[in-house]
């Protein structure tokens, strides 16, 4: 028994060993970072880790998977199991303070809370009227004056950015 | 039971069976038995969402500004995301072992169960966006529904998809006001298509005697009481983009028994022809 207790990484390692694991997309940001390791656990001998995805169809699901077996084996850890949890489902909010100000240097401006699309009529036409409060700031001049070129940006979780004042494009991080 | 488990490797997979054998508590469910009418409810829900993305996908590459190509390709994948959750629900529900692959890649026109509207083809931009607006209008009275469904299983995956859907429906209002009151060019092309699939948006209201026990149970809205909440969000937006609802309330039916245009045909030979040409192939 106490050599099996040996064998056995106490889970504030494991929750460490995960916090170095990039995400494959935005490498700058870590899995607990991006929170999106929702519970770790010892059944038995076996370890289960609990996912969420970011979004339904985010290609990158497979690879994280793949990441985590990668860096848990790499560990000594033989007996994983990974499990896919979408409830509740994944919200920016999640995404840690660390995580943000990593995102922020990296060059994508970090989720704004509370800003997420409900698809109601009202909150649309009162953007594209001008009068949002939904401030995006420019990730490299930190400038407010920046608008949206597209909803959809290089992956489902970012919108396409452009700053009127430094002129740079960026990406930003949308609220869901 | 709230989630389905994602098991990446073999001999996790082989794990997973000895521990449940080993806990004999904790046994995977059994398929829920006389679910006929849910697993036609979900079908009717993946199916849609599956055709759609298909046809949106088609654009990667064609569209006409590149913001806009990546925009169809998200929305394509979203929808993709939510199918894999929802006919593997359906494929659970049934209970004969197959998968979200197999319902999607195994299956014929006639054991399909979409919206007509989804399998229109695409035309111009204009008339791709008309659908996809239509469709995200109800597509988000749906899943606020949905999230309310007496199966947990269903609510979750509503929870999930809702958040994405949102967005979906920001984007295309957003371009069919744009192009709605854009030049007198742009203007036409979208009352063109708005005319020539407005009668293909009743289907999503009309019920058959498969709505009835989703609905009595409070598993599945009734698909009438999705409409006036549909209508209210269509018009606001059509008005502000300047186009004119046709007067004619004729709908076309059918997909969601399965009696398809030839369309379909037409997606299911492009989508399937690995699955029937290669059986099994995977990577």
């Amino acid at each position: 028994m106490e050599q099996l207790a040996a064998a056995q990484p106490d889970l504030a390692q494991v929750w460490d060993w995960l916090s170095e694991v990039p995400d494959p997309e935005i490498p700058v940001i870590s899995l607990t970072d991006l929170g999106i390791i929702r519970n770790v656990e010892w059944q038995g001998d076996v370890l289960v880790v609990t996912v969420t995805p970011t979004y339904s169809g985010c290609p990158a699901t497979g690879i994280i998977n793949l990441d985590i077996e990668t860096a848990l084996r790499e560990r000594g850890i033989e007996k994983l199991v990974l499990k896919r949890q979408i409830s509740p489902p994944w919200t920016t909010d999640w995404i840690s303070a660390e995580g943000r100000e990593k995102l922020r240097a990296y060059g994508i401006t970090p989720p704004v809370d509370g800003t997420a699309a409900d698809g109601r009529l009202a909150g649309r036409v009162a953007r594209m009227a001008g009068g949002s409060n939904l401030t995006i700031e420019c990730p490299r001049c930190g400038s407010t004056k920046t608008e949206k070129v597209s909803q959809f940006g290089s992956t489902p979780c970012k919108a396409s950015y452009r700053c009127t004042d430094c002129l740079e494009p960026f990406d930003y991080f949308k609220c869901i | 039971m709230p989630s389905l488990p994602d098991m990446t490797t073999a001999d996790a997979a082989d794990l997973a069976r000895a521990q449940a054998a080993a806990h004999p508590g904790q046994t995977a469910p059994r398929p829920d038995a006389d679910q006929e009418a849910l697993f036609e409810a979900l079908l009717r829900i993946g199916d849609s969402t599956l055709i759609l993305a298909h046809r949106v996908s088609e654009w990667c590459g064609h569209a006409p500004a590149l913001e806009e190509d990546i925009g169809l390709a998200n929305v394509a994948l979203d929808l993709i995301g939510q199918t894999q959750m929802w006919l593997g629900l359906a494929a659970e529900v049934e209970g004969e072992g197959r998968t979200d692959n197999d319902l999607a890649y195994l299956r014929d026109a006639w054991d399909f169960r979409n919206l007509l509207i989804v399998e229109r083809p695409n035309g111009d931009f204009g008339q791709t966006l008309m659908r996809q607006f239509l469709f995200d209008a109800w597509h988000l009275e749906l899943l606020t529904a949905l999230m309310q469904s007496a199966d947990p299983r269903v609510a979750e995956i509503a929870a999930k998809a809702v958040k994405e859907v949102a967005y979906h429906l920001e984007r295309s209002s957003d371009l069919v006001i744009r192009l709605g009151d854009g030049s007198e060019e742009s203007h036409r092309r979208m009352q063109d298509a708005l005319d020539d699939l407005w009668p293909y948006t009743g289907e999503m209201f009309l019920s058959d005697d498969k709505d009835v026990t989703p609905a009595a149970e409070g598993v599945m809205p009734d698909p009438s009481s999705l409409r006036a909440k549909w209508e209210a969000v269509v018009r606001e937006v059509l008005d502000e983009a300047t186009l004119s609802i046709p007067e004619n309330d004729f709908a076309h039916k059918g997909g969601k028994q399965g009696v398809h245009t030839e369309h379909l045909g037409y997606i299911l030979a492009e989508m399937q022809f690995l699955q029937r040409a290669y059986p099994g192939a995977s990577w």
